[in-house]
């Protein structure tokens, strides 16, 4: 080979590289811009406001992952959330009320419930989409119906208040709490320290990172290093080839929809933590549509066969830091949507360009 | 000379329309049998009812003389036989050795419990098995994406061959290829041959079909309309059976 | 012989299957005249079109976008900026001193010209760019949305003249009992005395349209290759059809319907709403499935449509006379729109294949 074309082949590497993880580039810049024209962004304290207000976003963002993943979609999610939060609120404020049953036993009874009945909803899409063949669309569609009609039933279209004051204080926790030049303490403030005190501490890493680590590190091992992983892949690839290599990939896609609909009903659970109230999701909120804009930001393919996990957290942010950015700049609320539309599209576009670059 | 694999009347329907409609024929070991008909004759349904994709409306399997229920694509691979399709059946999303091991992937435990793929495992064990097919693929890690039309065949042949396959079905295995690949192919059938293996190959290709088949066996409209040894037969006759009325046996 | 008698008795049974449709409204209708008390009645029937109009005409458009193989998110976005541009022109305008009609006229007509715009980028980003339609439309709900919000955030339109209401809520017969007959305009009756509405007004703009969209789709080169596109792209590519024009025409075609929805609810409302068509998006999407088109393209008609769309709003309308939160409607909607596609699963034979 000559040595000009050893160039050309290094800095192709170089420019694929970039394009690659261009979300990742975009949103170091953001950052970078942001610090510059907004007061008071770049500090610890915001961040670890934009990465507590990100939970929920990144995990209907994981959630929708795998399924577009898998080549599917699921619309159900953002109502699916609200289902677990109201069942759960409901649960908890029926028996903490009571008086016979402790705030944390009711939590946990709570917790349960609600995990266990966001099961259903994905069980009954996967359900329709691997053996009845209804399309995607449609079957989560209807489930987006369904859930929010419970959920609203259940709630009877209020949010569940009357919670025990443990869940935002868990919640909205931080690990450390450093008083400078006093120590430190974990999870709370210090004995004797009242909440009128709390700007003298200077709070480091809120319980939803912690959570959020953890949550993150199973799926992504999930996606990347087990059988389940490959398979949802290569479901999403061909489905045809994985069918005929003998996956069984009915019971794979009914899976799929099972666990993306468990992820909506933790996102419900966390929900109830970092607010304190059961919440029903409202109209507006979009909140699987914004997920399935990360997971394509992110550099997933709507046809499915490509994504990770990772990627689609990068998207989550891109979205959150430009709208944290924008509002501490100063911008017009309606820019940030025209933002997040071009985003859109640029990210369909390299892919287009760049077919086999994920 | 018993045949290694053998159907006995198997029929599918669709609806009202019979696509198979009771063929009986078999394969022995070390030889290859071609299936050539017109569009719609049934060839493909019928092998896609030997692999499993497709279950059957009536008649019986046999393997090795015995009864096989056949009833979905992992029982055929259970049993030995693999199917290379027309279109591959390749997840061009995903790496070469992944497409070999695609479905059976081999894992490993981390730290004792955690189940992790293997991959180092896969990659290896796929680089031994192209090399002694004697085909030459630049990188493992590449996405299937990337291979051309030859190399993917390699690659879905490599697969059935690493995976002990008894009986190899081939669904017009040189359509998409160029002439010098098209050889490769055929020699591969050849050597493949040689090693024990029964191979039912469909193919338009007259050429293909008479260099390495040992038998035809020519389908029209759902049934068997010729059984015929190659070497006591020609084209035209072939032909004929294809496209004309006559039966013979 | 026998089987030959038993085969027409399935064929005739097959052909009433397929009309399951109009038998589940029909059944619809009976159970609500039973169940809800005044559901049987002149006004009852106006009320579910006078109601329904946003999500027939958004269906409408959905419809063509759907069986091109596409999706257009965007409608109930672009629904709401249409009612706050045609507010804030009528009010700029009469407020200048042009008159009632024209004001409203002018503001109407520039708001539908307006509202092509976000149809054509849909159409350009589908077509040129090859952006999928979801991720497309989907961009462009974003950016109706922050335009609203832009616009609104500087004054409320208010002071609409009281022409905008007049028609927005007016009819266009009017039957004094007893009396006679009068148009557009509500007689001056004596107190007690009953007058008959019949016909809202915009339930009448809106069916002009749909009934000459409808003619469209169904009779002319326009539909017919809207067809082709949604059946094999290739190949019409392939038969000399300017594919790519032919997708910007019919995005553009959808926001024009959904701006129109924009413009009957400012009539209706006399106000500017940004998320006003938020709703109806879904039920437009299930009216275009129940109707039996396909998520794929290539199949479905406007009437059929329609057909979905009036069992949604019979459901709605129904519920509500009998005093059922609209809570159970979502259930219901999801339940029937699955239904749908669960008959057309197992009984291809039943639905409405042209």
């Amino acid at each position: 080979m000559t040595k000009s074309s050893h160039v050309m082949i290094e800095e192709s590497r170089v420019f694929r590289s970039i394009a690659r993880n261009w979300a990742l580039c975009f949103l170091l810049s953001f950052i970078v811009l942001f610090s510059l024209t907004g007061k008071g962004f770049l500090s610890v304290t915001n961040f670890q406001n934009i990465i507590h207000l990100s939970v929920i976003a990144i995990l209907m963002a994981s959630a929708e992952t795998f399924v577009i993943i898998n080549g599917g979609i699921d619309l159900s999610i953002g109502f699916i959330m609200g289902l677990s939060s109201v069942t759960a609120g409901k649960i908890i404020q029926i028996m903490s009320n009571s008086g016979n049953y402790s705030p944390v036993f009711s939590i946990l009874i709570g917790i349960s419930v609600a995990l266990t009945i966001s099961l259903l909803p994905g069980l009954l899409s996967g359900l329709l989409i691997a053996h009845f063949k209804v399309p995607p669309f449609i079957a989560t569609l209807g489930m987006w119906g369904i859930t929010n009609g419970i959920a609203l039933k259940i709630c009877k279209g209020f949010p569940v208040a009357m919670l025990p004051d443990s869940l935002t204080k868990i919640g909205n926790g931080y690990f450390f709490y450093i008083k400078p030049g006093d120590g430190i303490s974990f999870f709370g403030l210090p004995e004797g320290v009242g909440n009128d005190q709390i700007r003298e501490y200077f709070r480091l890493i809120p319980n939803s990172f912690i959570f959020l680590i953890v949550f993150l590190l199973i799926l992504w091992h999930l996606l990347k290093n087990t059988k389940f992983g490959q398979h949802t892949y290569a479901i999403g690839g061909n489905q045809d080839a994985a069918i005929r290599s003998g996956i069984n990939v009915k019971k794979h896609i009914v899976k799929i929809y099972v666990l993306s609909s468990f992820i909506a009903g933790i996102a419900g659970v966390f929900n109830i933590f970092q607010t304190g109230i059961g919440n029903f999701t409202p109209f507006g909120a979009m909140y699987e549509l914004f997920a399935v804009a990360a997971v394509v930001i992110g550099g997933a393919s709507l046809m499915g066969g490509k994504g990770r996990i990772i990627a689609s957290v990068v998207g989550v942010f891109l979205i959150a830091v430009l709208e944290n950015g924008l509002l501490i700049s100063g911008v017009e609320p309606f820019y940030r949507f025209i933002a997040v539309g071009m985003l859109l599209i640029l990210a369909v576009v390299i892919d287009e360009l760049f077919p086999d670059l994920f | 000379m018993s045949y290694l694999i053998e159907t006995k009347d198997i029929t599918k329907r669709f609806g009202g329309l019979v696509a198979v409609d009771r063929m009986s024929f078999g394969v022995s070991e070390g030889e290859v049998v071609a299936i050539l008909g017109d569009n719609g004759a049934g060839k493909s349904t019928l092998i896609k009812m030997i692999s499993g994709v497709y279950p059957s409306d009536g008649g019986t399997i046999f393997y090795k003389g015995e009864e096989a229920k056949i009833h979905n694509p992992m029982h055929a691979l259970a049993v030995g036989i693999e199917t290379i399709y027309q279109d591959l059946a390749l997840a061009e999303n995903l790496n070469v050795y992944s497409n070999i091991f695609l479905g059976r992937e081999k894992t490993k435990k981390k730290f004792g419990f955690i189940s992790v793929l293997d991959h180092n495992y896969m990659h290896d064990e796929s680089t031994k098995i192209l090399k002694k097919l004697d085909i030459k693929i630049p990188s493992l890690k590449n996405n299937v994406r990337t291979l051309s039309g030859g190399q993917r065949q390699a690659v879905a042949i490599s697969r059935s061959i690493y995976w002990n396959a008894k009986v190899l079905i081939m669904d017009e295995p040189t359509a998409a290829l160029g002439v010098a690949q098209q050889k490769q192919v055929l020699d591969l059938v050849n050597s493949l041959k040689d090693h024990g293996l029964a191979i039912i190959l469909i193919s338009h290709q007259m050429r293909d079909v008479f260099e390495v088949a040992d038998r035809i066996i020519v389908m029209r409209r759902g049934k068997k309309v010729g059984d015929l040894i190659k070497k006591e037969t020609t084209t035209e006759e072939v032909v004929n059976l294809i496209v004309g009325s006559e039966m013979v046996s | 012989m026998q089987s030959l008698a038993k085969r027409d008795r399935i064929d005739m049974l097959l052909k009433i299957g397929r009309q399951w449709a109009i038998i589940f409204l029909v059944t619809e209708l009976v159970f609500f005249s039973v169940m809800a008390r005044g559901f049987l009645t002149l006004n009852a029937f106006q009320i579910i079109f006078f109601f329904g109009t946003a999500v027939f005409l958004m269906a409408t458009a959905e419809l063509y976008v759907i069986i091109t193989g596409g999706i257009d998110l965007s409608v109930g976005y672009v629904m709401g900026l249409a009612t706050i541009v045609s507010a804030k022109l009528i009010v700029a305008f009469s407020q200048s001193g042009m008159n009632s009609f024209l004001s409203i006229l002018l503001g109407i007509i520039i708001t539908l010209v307006i509202g092509l715009i976000p149809g054509m980028i849909n159409g350009l980003l589908v077509s040129r760019l090859k952006v999928p339609p979801f991720i497309a439309t989907f961009s462009m709900l974003g950016i109706c949305h922050g335009i609203s919000e832009l616009l609104v955030s500087e004054k409320a339109a208010k002071n609409l003249p009281h022409l905008a209401n007049a028609i927005g809520n007016g009819h266009f017969v009017y039957i004094v009992k007893d009396g006679g007959v009068s148009f557009f305009s509500r007689p001056e009756v004596a107190r007690g005395v009953k007058v008959y509405e019949i016909l809202p007004n915009v339930v009448v703009i809106a069916f002009v349209f749909i009934a000459v969209f409808a003619f469209i789709l169904g009779r002319t080169k326009f539909g017919q290759h809207t067809y082709a596109i949604g059946g094999n792209k290739d190949a019409a590519i392939r038969s000399g059809i300017d594919v790519n024009w032919h997708l910007v025409k019919i995005y553009m075609l959808s926001s024009f319907l959904a701006s129109l929805a924009g413009i009957l609810y400012m009539l209706k409302y006399v106000t500017g709403k940004a998320d006003a068509g938020a709703s109806s998006l879904l039920d437009s999407i299930a009216a275009v499935v129940i109707g039996g088109a396909s998520l794929y393209g290539g199949k479905g008609t406007v009437w059929r449509t329609i057909l979905g769309g009036l069992i949604i709003a019979i459901l709605e309308t129904g519920l509500r006379i009998m005093g059922i939160p609209t809570f159970d409607k979502y259930i219901i909607v999801g339940v029937i729109l699955v239904s749908a596609v669960l008959i057309d699963q197992f009984f291809p034979e039943l639905t409405y294949k042209e």
